[in-house]
């Protein structure tokens, strides 16, 4: 027990000024039900889910509108009964801008739920068994609420030991207050929660971790989990970023997460207290994950609050609730002001990973200053939290050496922004992470599919050689047959049909017919295998350059001579291109290529030749 | 002297087996230079280079038959490592095959067009346009490596290269605006 009462300590970290007295003076409000909701198909990590549901189909609370596709994937419900209008691409909140398919539905305002839940509800979890919980909280479609928004069932079937449940209650970024409030008010519900959790993965004990600013979060907590020794309440200090999962780890048990590794490497499992509430109610329930808390604040909104919003809520609406603007927003973010992102309207919905929407007053937050050069000052690697070297990572990242960054374990960054927070010449230091964290997954990408097209031309090759294999001695074992044939029809005549045939006999039309369909085919077949459909398309794709090329140099296209001329030079660049294609595809000479790329140029320079041809 | 002499041959034999080992042992097959040239070069299969397929290609450069610039899609990017890979100088990219693309496109068959001929799949290096005589055909777009050669053959022109567009999965942080200016 000795380390699980002592508190341990990240290297670097900041104190910021919270801000968070701002939204908590009123309790969690419901949203009412707006006129229109947009559900993003993805408001997860893993693949989007798929739609279930037609155009003009309605729809009740509760309901399964989208089915995960692939295992890192969770559904998405619809969050109140209307009618789905439209599936199409709509803008979301990402850092990109970019839209992404959206089930819209317009409300009925009846907020009608499903008559009877999709799965059973359980008064006492403890009967059901660790796989039957994993799916309920899969079909109830809940991805982790802390921002990330990883599939929560994954988390809950380990496939190891593990040794201790934490839940992060830190929330250690300004303004944010949507954890703090939903442990105030509705502590009972995390406790059953993490009941759950604990059941589900068989871990001993839980540690649930709270930052000392939040002293009604820490009674309200601790007096829920009174009756449960398992659980225990652990206050940590106010710095800035406990509220990593890397630093509350390492603040609570002393024990770092590997590089590139994940908290279950050594025995531990992580959630945030709103997803363990949702797992609650997915279980008692039967409630899928169709609301989430959302701070709603900063100084340009008139009453900064908590709401418990229902997914999809478009944020103009929220903002709406919570008495507009005071004043046009100087910045508008979803997150906070250190780890969130600027959002280009407040025309987008509330997703499952939506915890603040921040309206701040113009001068409110630290402006974007002019970035000046670095001073290789190091105040930056002092407030690390994770022992990175941020002024060589920014080297590296901004002279597009990735191998490099990655190498000083660029992707171990949490991108918390204390770097750039400090770092005197204002260069947005994260940003650089990032792009180069993305350039590398881009490039991954490219060789996966390079990997793949390649695997894919080999197979295709091995397919035609295959091929003309078989065809061979189909064409030997044929030729095999008919010898044999005529030597037992007719002993006596055998000599002189094996001499005379290949002269064809025109005395004899049966003899005659033979040979030639023989003839035939043995053309066709040394057609199909020294003509590579490849090298043909090559042979063709360069005449018709060449054509192009040669009506472009030559005269105006309407000029029948000069057409004529430039399809004479395309036909000879066809024929040598052919050939060239030919010899390097491995066929010494392939008249078939080569007629057809005669062709196509020809084509091809008519084309160029008429004046209303495409060009 | 005898000593000296079985002492030689004694580690002359244990050298010899060693070296007999190893080289059963850690044989290489193949031609390892072409695999790193091929792992290189973007797969497309385009033929721009004048060889049919990007591992000719890789073979002709190993051989010294092929100059390391005559791959368009691979750009100046694959020009640089190459000519870092085999130690030569950069050059530029060969104007005559082609520029390089800017944008990743994907070929598209306008389905309401295509015949049904096949001259298409038969021109595809990569087997990634699905259908069969007399049936509409399409493109399978994620295994498609924008190579262009179902262009040409398609008598109907109804293949159509389509850029490939950014969606928050693929979209990449820019980098910041350059020190000194305004961010």
């Amino acid at each position: 027990m000795s380390w699980m009462e002592r508190l341990f300590d990240f290297r670097g970290g900041l104190h910021l000024d919270e801000r968070k007295a701002m939204s908590t003076r009123h309790p969690i409000r419901v949203a009412p039900v707006p006129p229109q909701l947009v559900l993003p198909l993805s408001q997860h990590a893993g693949s989007p889910a798929k739609p279930m549901v037609r155009i003009g189909e309605r729809v009740r609370r509760g309901q399964t509108i989208a089915e995960p596709d692939g295992f890192v994937s969770v559904p998405i419900h619809a969050s109140s009964s209307g009618t789905v209008v439209a599936i199409e691409a709509r803008p979301i909140p990402h850092v990109s801008g970019l839209p992404a398919p959206c089930i819209v539905i317009d409300t009925d305002g009846l907020d009608e739920p499903l008559p009877t839940p999709e799965w059973t509800p359980v008064e006492d979890f403890h009967a059901l068994d660790a796989k039957t919980l994993r799916e309920i909280v899969r079909r109830a479609g809940i991805a982790g609420l802390g921002g990330a928004g990883f599939p929560s069932f994954i988390k809950l079937s380990p496939g190891r030991a593990v040794e201790t449940l934490i839940i992060n209650g830190a929330e250690c970024e300004p303004y944010i207050s949507c954890d703090q409030q939903l442990m105030a008010e509705r502590a009972d519900e995390i406790i059953g929660g993490v009941q759950v959790i604990l059941h589900a993965i068989g871990a001993p004990h839980c540690l649930i971790g709270v930052e000392d600013n939040k002293p009604d979060a820490i009674a309200a907590l601790r007096a829920a989990a009174a009756h449960d020794a398992r659980i225990q309440v652990r206050v940590v200090p106010t710095r800035y970023p406990q509220g990593g999962e890397k630093q509350l780890i390492q603040t609570l048990t002393g024990r770092e997460v590997p590089s590139e590794g994940l908290p279950l490497d050594i025995g531990l499992v992580v959630h945030n207290p709103g997803t363990a509430r949702a797992v609650f109610r997915a279980v008692r329930y039967a409630e899928p994950l169709t609301s989430r808390i959302v701070t709603v604040t900063g100084g340009a909104v008139a009453q900064p609050q908590n709401f418990e919003a229902r997914l999809g809520t478009p944020m103009r609406f929220l903002i709406e609730q919570a008495g507009g603007y005071v004043q046009a927003p100087g910045r508008l973010l979803m997150g906070g002001p250190m780890m969130g992102f600027a959002l280009p309207s407040d025309e987008l919905p509330v997703i499952k990973a939506t915890n603040c929407i921040l309206a701040a007053a113009p001068g409110e937050l630290r402006p974007d200053e002019t970035a000046m050069p670095c001073i290789r000052c190091g105040a930056c690697q002092e407030a690390c939290p994770i022992n990175l070297l941020p002024q060589q990572l920014y080297w590296h990242a901004r002279g597009g050496e990735y191998d490099k960054a990655r190498a000083l374990n660029l992707f171990d960054c949490i991108e918390c922004g204390c770097c750039a927070q400090v770092c005197p010449s204002h260069i947005p230091l994260v940003q650089y992470y990032r792009h180069a964290k993305t350039e590398i997954w881009a490039e991954e990408r490219e060789r996966r599919k390079a990997d793949a097209a390649r695997e894919r031309h080999e197979a295709r090759q091995a397919r035609l050689e295959r091929e003309a294999r078989e065809r061979q001695q189909a064409r030997a074992r044929k030729k095999a047959q008919l010898a044999a044939h005529k030597a037992t029809a007719d002993p006596s005549e055998a000599p002189l049909t094996a001499s005379v045939a290949p002269a064809v006999n025109t005395d004899d039309p049966v003899a005659a017919a033979i040979a030639a369909a023989k003839a035939k085919k043995a053309a066709k077949a040394s057609v199909a295998e020294g003509d590579d459909p490849v090298a043909r398309a090559i042979a063709a794709a360069k005449a018709k350059k060449a054509a192009s090329a040669a009506s472009a140099d030559g005269a105006p296209a309407d000029d029948p001579v000069a057409a004529a001329i430039a399809a004479a030079k395309a036909r000879k660049a066809a024929k040598a291109a052919g050939s060239e294609a030919a010899s390097a595809a491995g066929a010494e000479d392939d008249p078939v290529a080569r007629a057809i790329a005669a062709a196509k140029a020809k084509k091809a320079a008519r084309e160029t030749a008429e004046p209303d041809g495409e060009p | 002297m005898l000593a000296a002499i079985i002492a030689l041959a004694a580690l002359a034999a244990v050298f010899g087996l060693g070296l007999g080992f190893a080289a059963v042992r850690f044989k290489v097959e193949g031609d390892p230079l072409v695999e790193k040239i091929d792992k290189i070069l973007p797969q497309t299969q385009c033929g721009q280079c004048g060889f049919p397929g990007c591992r000719p290609y890789a073979a002709a450069i190993a051989e010294g038959r092929a100059e390391i610039n005559q791959c368009p899609p691979g750009g100046e990017e694959g020009i640089l490592k190459l000519a870092e890979l085999l130690g030569r100088e950069p050059m530029p990219l060969n104007p005559e095959n082609g520029v390089a693309k800017t944008v990743p496109t994907v070929a598209v068959i306008d389905e309401n067009a295509c015949i049904g001929c096949t001259k298409c799949i038969q021109a595809c290096p990569v087997d990634a346009i699905l259908g069969a005589a007399q049936q509409m055909h399409t493109v399978i777009a994620s295994e498609c490596t924008g190579c262009e050669l179902c262009l040409p053959p398609c008598p109907v022109d109804c293949i159509q290269m389509v850029p490939i567009a950014d969606t928050p999965r693929t979209w990449r942080w820019p980098l910041p605006d350059a020190v000194g200016k305004a961010t």
